[in-house]
């Protein structure tokens, strides 16, 4: 029997994004949330293994109480244990400070793991941190970005595309993997599935104390970076607007970008300015 | 003992995708930058087997020191194998700031780098600077590029992060510079690796991951039909690039789900975006947040993607993209 973790982290979805205009910062208390996307493949590979093998998957998530949806949503997809980690005192964590109390969580409630999986990285902070610094903090082989995945008794092998390189790697079991967006295209959730895992309780809550963590402590050990000022981008565009018929817009287009097109490309379309006046 | 007394600022030295991709002199030309501000010194830290070439180059670069473990044992790279070489120097050396490239290799590594030596670690930079409390100010991207969040490292040493490739311009070469060359001996104790590299092949042909393409087309909904769709790919190949997807088209079975731009899926950084047919509901768009040109080809000029373009072309998105296809294959000379 194969046991697999699945870190799960709920981001906030856009079309309810509150920013605070005057401050720039996103008002997080107010946003609806969803399960961020890369963790959803991680889950599906989880799903995935568990129906090739015997395998108990259980997710773990910390976060604010709503933060629960998506341990129930994972539930519903075939989870079998959810547990949340959830505390005013861990609001804010960096990925230093997120690492240490998942790894806390780990080994407190399943320290018999196989393999860990993270989703690549978050839509939100998109830092990728998650997943190496929990793979340091427990001492285990790993690796990121992984696309494929396969089981051998104790070894696991993956393959993965890194710095143009495509690799094949093998490590033995315990191992954490990121799990990228390639592949294991996530599955749709029954609505009867749904239902049913948010009727049940089934979802552990831990708070830091649970975990060993106390305040005082967490000052010293937890995040190490700060974020002085969030703010929103905003680019000027150009806004041309070309119209006409198809050759028309293409030759007017092409001839007024085309040193942009030709940096971008680092091939030259430039030279050859056919039907211009 | 050689160890300075002067601040330091290390620069990793990234060289295996040195002909794609030249992040590491990028780096050390902003590293000569902050270490003027910050009085210290720039050292590179040059790791593998036949490296010379890269102390050359590094030096040119600027580089005032280079740290060089020359050894056929890291032939290879190894993640587990350069974390125990650059944690041990770290805790010997103290230095003050270490900057990584954010290649996939570096954004694998610098987090666990960051962890043993229990410090601080912002992915991705798109910015540097020093602070007037004299600390390093790291930019980094969030939300997919629709933020930007001013990141510090208040407490702990070394301060470092991650950056992205392109960011900054790296000063041209000077092979008349000098840099002082320590050769160390690889440390005795060298962990095994417990990841083993069964298999690796450079991909030959540019193959990119979609967040990494500098070019990329999208289609949407307003293609059409499935082999309209397809000849997105035509104009992908020929400008070098990639094709993203918004849902419906996923949903339809036009596109893969790895090509999904938006909240649900990637988000991109393209130097040039094509956006063929697609609305820019705010799902699609959250993922274009650092999009530099976007050119979207729409029959409606009111959708949302044309107002949020560089160039809005108002026509057929299917005969645009023929024509496009047409023009550039005259057009392009390798
Ligand atoms: C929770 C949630 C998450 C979502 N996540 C994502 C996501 O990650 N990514 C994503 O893309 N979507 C996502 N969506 C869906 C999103 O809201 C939009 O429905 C979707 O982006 C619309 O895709 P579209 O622009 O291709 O289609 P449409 O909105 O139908 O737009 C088609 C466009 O094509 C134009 N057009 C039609 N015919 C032609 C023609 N012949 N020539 C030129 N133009 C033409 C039309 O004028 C129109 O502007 C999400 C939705 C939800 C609720
Ligand atoms: N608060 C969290 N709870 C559980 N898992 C998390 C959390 N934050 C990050 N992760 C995991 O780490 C991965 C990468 O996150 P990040 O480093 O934020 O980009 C996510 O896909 C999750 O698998």
């Amino acid at each position: 029997m194969l046991n697999l973790v699945v870190c799960l982290k709920q981001v906030p979805m856009v079309t309810e994004l509150p920013w605070d205009a005057k401050t720039g910062t996103l008002r997080r208390d107010l946003a609806a949330g969803m399960m961020n996307p890369a963790c959803k493949h991680a889950l599906e590979a989880a799903l995935q293994i568990k129906e090739k093998f015997s395998a108990h998957i259980t997710v773990i998530t910390m976060g604010p109480p709503a933060a629960e949806e998506v341990l129930r949503e994972a539930l519903a997809l075939g989870a079998d244990r959810a547990i949340l980690i959830c505390d005013k005192l861990l609001a804010g964590a960096d990925t230093y400070a997120t690492s240490l109390v998942l790894t806390a969580a780990i080994k407190k409630e399943c320290p018999k793991f196989d393999l860990i999986l993270c989703g690549a990285y978050t839509a939100d902070s998109e830092t990728a941190q998650v997943g190496p610094q929990l793979a340091e903090e427990l001492d285990l082989p790993a690796a990121a970005y992984v696309e494929k995945l396969e089981i051998h008794g104790r070894t696991l092998r993956v393959r993965r595309m890194v710095d143009n390189f495509r690799e094949t790697l093998e490590m033995e079991f315990p191992a954490l993997v990121t799990v990228s967006m390639e592949n294991y295209r996530p599955r749709y959730t029954e609505l009867m599935g749904l239902e049913n895992a948010f009727g049940g309780d089934g979802v552990i809550v831990l708070g830091a104390a649970a975990l060993g963590i106390n305040a005082s402590l967490f000052k010293n050990k937890g995040s190490r970076t700060k974020v002085r000022k969030v703010f929103l981008r905003k680019t000027q565009k150009e806004n041309v607007i070309l119209q006409g018929t198809a050759s028309a817009v293409v030759t007017e287009f092409l001839n007024k970008y085309q040193r942009k097109i030709s940096t971008a490309i680092g091939k030259s379309i430039e030279g050859k300015l056919n039907d211009e006046e | 003992m050689m160890k300075s007394k002067k601040k330091s600022i290390w620069v990793f030295g990234d060289y295996r995708n040195y002909y794609q991709n030249r992040v590491t002199l990028q780096l050390l030309s902003k590293a000569v930058d902050l270490a003027q501000t910050i009085k210290a010194e720039v050292c590179a830290l040059v790791f593998g087997h036949e490296i010379d070439e890269w102390i050359m180059e590094y030096t040119a670069h600027g580089a005032d020191r280079i740290l060089a473990i020359d050894d056929p044992a890291l032939k290879s790279y190894s993640t587990e194998k350069y974390l125990a070489i650059i944690e041990n120097l770290a805790k010997e050396r103290d230095p003050e700031i270490i900057l990584i490239g954010a290649t996939d290799f570096g954004r694998e590594f610098a987090p666990r780098l960051a962890k043993r030596l229990k410090t601080g670690l912002s992915a991705d930079c798109v910015g540097l600077d020093i602070t007037d409390d004299g600390l390093l100010l790291q930019i980094a991207p969030s939300f997919g590029g629709n933020m930007l969040a001013e990141i510090v490292t208040e407490l702990h040493r070394p301060q470092m992060v991650t950056v992205r490739p392109g960011t900054f311009k790296e000063i041209p070469h000077n092979y008349t510079r000098k840099a002082l060359v320590e050769r160390l001996p690889l440390m005795k104790k060298l962990p095994k690796s417990r990841v083993r590299l069964i298999e690796y092949e450079r991909s030959v042909e540019k193959e990119h991951t979609i967040e990494n393409a500098s070019v990329i087309v999208c289609g949407g909904r307003g293609m059409g039909n499935r082999d309209k769709f397809k000849k997105l790919h035509d104009l992908a190949r020929l400008l070098g690039g990639d094709v993203g997807a918004t849902r419906p088209v996923v949903y339809s079975g036009w596109a893969d789900h790895g090509a999904l731009v938006g909240q649900a899926g990637k988000h991109i950084k393209p130097k040039i975006l094509f956006s063929f047919g697609i609305s820019g509901a705010i799902q699609h768009t959250a993922g274009l947040g650092e999009a530099d040109f976007i050119i979207a080809i729409n029959k409606n000029p009111q959708a949302t993607m044309m107002k949020m373009a560089d160039v809005a072309i108002i026509a057929d998105a299917s005969d645009v993209l023929k024509t496009l296809i047409k023009e550039l294959k005259k057009r392009i000379r390798e």
